[in-house]
């Protein structure tokens, strides 16, 4: 994954009403009309919202003009998820790694004191 | 017992990082702040290795940390320390130079180290420069179990899967 479509992903995640749009959409797909009412934002809101998670590639709308029903793209999400779980691995690892070089240092100390 | 790592969002522009080492303080404070030792364990992502750990560590004083990465990516990060009481706290300036994402701009990073008997509470608060640049780190998952109010990306996922 790139960092350009990783930050794509990020920026539109970064948004509470954007995240609640696409919990929204993991149930199921839905129109800027069907949108409106839950979320008690303007069409223009909403329709300013979409593009935003249709442009970051998380979202896809559908071709017939009157309806144009939004759905959410799976594909960036998993891998802005795996970018993350490697993120939190990494600090995990980094302070596992410490607990380790603690312990050495520990043991260390510990004759002088005897 | 392991500790394990938790993230909390904290205010409007901050992310509070938390976690126990089984060790007494003045050396968690040493592992934290001596060169030859940060090199020892703060590699980064695996493949990766600290190769620049210039400090300052004096009010004023800068410091200069960089990693490499597999096929010559490069990571880089600058700052000016602003407060120091060792063993117990540390507040400085931080600036991602390269590498980084998501780029956020000047964050401020305190970290205390607590006295728990034995062990040491470490607590590290990042002030990020503003909400969106918080809500941003925090989105990038430091942990699963973000903040209330946060639409867990796992169940995002969970939900588009089904």
């Amino acid at each position: 994954m790139t960092t350009a479509r990783l930050d794509a992903t990020f920026a539109a995640l970064a948004d509470p009403t954007r995240r609640a749009i696409l919990a929204r959409l993991a149930r199921g797909a839905a129109t800027v009309t069907e949108l409106v009412a839950p979320f008690k934002l303007s069409q223009p809101a909403i329709s300013k919202h979409l593009k935003v998670l249709e442009k970051a590639g998380l979202i896809t709308r559908g071709r017939d003009a009157q309806k144009r029903p939004c759905r959410i793209e799976p594909a960036p999400l998993a891998e802005a998820n795996e970018w993350l779980e490697k993120y939190r691995a990494l600090w995990e690892a980094n302070f596992e790694r410490l607990d380790d070089l603690l312990d050495e240092l520990k043991a260390e100390k510990r004759p002088k004191k005897r | 017992m392991k500790s394990t790592l938790k993230v909390v969002a904290s205010g409007d522009r901050e992310i509070v990082i938390t976690r126990t080492f089984n060790a007494p303080r003045e050396l968690v404070w040493d592992t934290l702040s001596r060169p030859e030792l940060l090199k020892r364990w703060l590699f980064g992502p695996a493949g990766w290795a600290m190769t620049v750990c210039e400090e300052d560590r004096r009010v004023g004083g800068t410091f200069r940390w960089a990693w490499v990465g597999p096929g010559g990516a490069a990571m880089t990060m600058t700052g000016a320390y602003r407060e120091i009481v060792p063993p117990e706290r540390c507040v400085r300036t931080e600036t991602f130079e390269t590498g980084c994402f998501p780029q956020m701009g000047e964050q401020i990073s305190t970290l205390v180290l607590g006295e728990r008997g034995e062990q040491t509470l470490l607590t590290l608060t990042v002030l990020y420069p503003s909400k969106e640049a918080r809500d941003g780190a925090l989105a990038s998952g430091m942990e699963h179990g973000m903040a209330a109010g946060y639409d867990r990306l796992d169940e995002i996922l969970a939900g588009a899967a089904g």
